[in-house]
């Protein structure tokens, strides 16, 4: 089954447990000064923003079809069916075409190291494999962050929508974006305010570029066999006028025969 | 053109020094000490300037090997040769800026063992591979006619056509693959670059670049190499590259329109400004140049066109990888001096090698006095055979 993170900015209250225990969960350093970024970085894989008495979480999407995947040359990006999107930095060869093609701009690199890595949230891959929830949703005080399984999680998130449909926007992000993703999010403004495309395609991203890759394997064909005929039809001339120049009676003899 | 042998000479001294600083503070201290790129901006002009425009650059070995050897078009044989060197140096400056670029350029073999066919980035790692030794191999001739070792150079010969079919094949993969890198980031790049077409562009202009390279190559190698301007092939070339270049403008402005993106170029701004330089210099400049008959048929206008051309597509390079990025980065790039220094260490060395080869190997007709007389021959014992065989 497979399992989704549903975030409900309503019931945020911004005391950044999420950042402080996703930080210790990846050994990451935290204090008063980490808490102050607003942005994802290669030491800071969720934030909470804040506008005025409004916040958002940003963490990977986990995508069902991840883009980061789908583009990475050596395989080092995976999806699990559980949900997380995980990485092998050993696969790594630092092309940072991830980077380029995430359409939420997840992944971070470490500029500053001589052997640098891609890091991103992996929606705590190694807890949800021994049945554990995301060290996230762990420690949020209120339920803003939520474990569970997908579908039962959209529901959940639809039924709160229905319940309540003036403290919401009417959009569950996540449900279709890029052909939906494993983090879920809820809101009371438009999640564009938080910088988050309004716009996505309903698609899954990869198909825009397999839909040309796909067909290679038929282009090689097609284009050996149309480069060799054309060589084959450029080239005959030549030789037809080379024999001619070499015999000119008998050659003339045969087509004017071949008339007849 | 003494003054500019000087001035090269200081230069070129300069631009190797500089570039290897650059070199030690790349690999001493990383990417971050020594570019400017980011997590809002990854890709800088190692990957806009040394391997997008190095291999648009190279496309005159493909383009000129296909017309030649495929479309057989033997007035052009003389100038294949320069264009094949071109490529093949081309690509091996390409793998040397990766080199620079990649965050861990000792994994650069890993796509040979861990394959992921669904990437672009693959497809472009397999090409680059692959051509690079295709056009190693349709170099050898030139180095073993130097040497004149026939064993080898027979080999050669013998497997030529299926070489360079399957260096066609590739080329068009790769400068089209290039372009496709960018077709999963519909929601970043700015809609002037960002087309389901851009395969195609990348395709359509490596080929005018191809030509435009060869024009330009065979014009400044007379002047600085003392070869002999081949003045009726490169007007030749110049007709082709208005039919190139007028299909590609009214592809690229079909699709602007019916993406509904041609109004914003009337918009005032940083990227409609940038639009328009590569426009003019890619496409309007040169077509009225070309399309005018006294031009065309000048070695200085055919040379004047040809630059323009080259800086034209170089600039809409710059603008897919660079210009059209920085809106949604919400940040502006600028190279680093160390990213400049490489880069131009890396051109530096690029035509340094071209000289070399030019003195020291048989690259022009000139100096192929004592190359055999099957090399503009080579099709008639193949026809003495196909003659025998058909029987007819």
């Amino acid at each position: 089954m497979s399992k989704a993170l549903l975030y409900d900015a309503t019931l945020c209250i911004g005391c950044k447990r999420c950042e402080e225990a996703c930080a210790a969960q990846n050994r990451l350093p935290y204090n008063d000064s980490v808490a102050a970024e607003e942005k994802q970085s290669e030491h800071k894989f969720t934030v909470v923003m804040t506008k005025g008495d409004k916040f958002m979480r940003r963490l990977c999407m986990s995508c069902q079809d991840p883009t980061c995947a789908s583009v990475c040359p050596v395989g080092a990006l995976t999806k699990a069916p559980a949900g997380p999107v995980t990485y092998d930095a050993n696969r790594c060869m630092g092309c940072r075409y991830c980077m380029i093609a995430c359409p939420f701009s997840v992944p971070k690199y470490e500029w500053n190291r001589l052997a640098p890595k891609v890091r991103k949230c992996n929606m705590c891959a190694e807890r949800i494999a021994v049945g554990k929830p995301t060290a996230c949703a762990e420690n949020c005080p209120t339920g803003a962050t939520k474990f569970g399984d997908r579908d039962a999680l959209i529901a959940d998130a639809q039924q709160r929508i229905r319940d309540n449909p003036g403290n919401y926007i009417n959009h569950i992000y996540g449900l279709t974006e890029v052909g939906g993703t494993s983090v879920l999010l809820l809101s009371s403004v438009p999640f564009g305010e938080f910088g988050y495309h309004d716009d996505l395609s309903r698609d899954p991203l990869p198909m825009l570029t397999y839909q040309v890759l796909s067909r290679i394997p038929d282009f090689v064909v097609l284009g050996g066999v149309l480069l060799g005929g054309i060589w084959w039809i450029t080239h005959r001339r030549e030789e037809v006028a080379a024999a001619e120049a070499r015999a000119p009676e008998p050659v003339r003899e045969c087509c004017e025969g071949g008339k007849q | 053109m003494k003054i500019k042998f000087t001035f090269w000479k200081l230069l070129f001294p300069f631009l190797i020094a500089a570039g290897l600083w650059a070199t030690i503070i790349r690999y001493a201290e990383g990417l971050g000490a020594s570019t400017h790129l980011s997590d809002q901006f990854p890709w800088g002009i190692w990957i806009g300037f040394d391997v997008l425009c190095g291999v648009m650059l190279a496309a005159g070995g493909f383009t000129l090997t296909a017309a030649v050897h495929i479309f057989n078009i033997k007035r052009m044989h003389s100038i294949v040769r320069p264009t094949v060197l071109t490529a093949f140096l081309g690509y091996l400056l390409v793998c040397v800026a990766l080199m620079y670029d990649l965050g861990k350029p000792y994994n650069i073999w890993h796509p040979l063992i861990m394959r992921n066919p669904h990437s672009v980035m693959f497809e472009v790692a397999y090409c680059v591979m692959l051509y690079t030794t295709v056009l190693a191999l349709e170099f050898s001739p030139i180095v073993l006619e130097r040497f004149n070792l026939q064993k080898p150079l027979k080999v050669i010969r013998a497997i030529l056509i299926p070489l360079v079919i399957c260096g066609v094949i590739l080329s068009t993969l790769h400068q089209s693959s290039l372009g496709s890198l960018y077709l999963i980031t519909p929601e970043k790049l700015h809609p002037f670059w960002y087309s389901p077409l851009l395969p195609m562009f990348f395709f359509l202009s490596a080929i005018a670049v191809g030509l435009a390279m060869t024009i330009f190559e065979s014009s400044m190698s007379a002047k600085y190499f003392g070869s002999q301007l081949e003045l009726p092939t490169l007007q030749e070339l110049g007709r082709v590259l208005v039919v190139v270049l007028a299909v590609y403008g009214v592809l690229r402005f079909e699709d602007l329109f019916h993406r509904g993106t041609l109004k914003l170029s009337l918009q005032p701004g940083y990227e409609t400004y940038l639009f328009w330089l590569e426009i003019s210099l890619s496409l309007i400049l040169p077509l009225i140049l070309l399309l005018q008959r006294n031009v065309r048929s000048s070695a200085g206008g055919l040379y004047l066109s040809s630059v323009l051309v080259v800086l034209g597509f170089i600039a809409n390079r710059m603008n897919v990888s660079i210009t059209g990025f920085e809106r949604s980065a919400g940040t502006h790039y600028f190279p680093k001096w160390t990213e400049l220094s490489v880069s131009g260490a890396i051109i530096a060395a690029g035509f340094a090698l071209f000289g070399l080869a030019v003195k020291y190997l048989p690259i022009f007709p000139e100096r192929r006095r004592e190359a055999d007389p099957q090399i503009n021959g080579s099709a008639e014992p193949a026809a003495a055979a196909v003659l025998s065989h058909a029987g007819d």
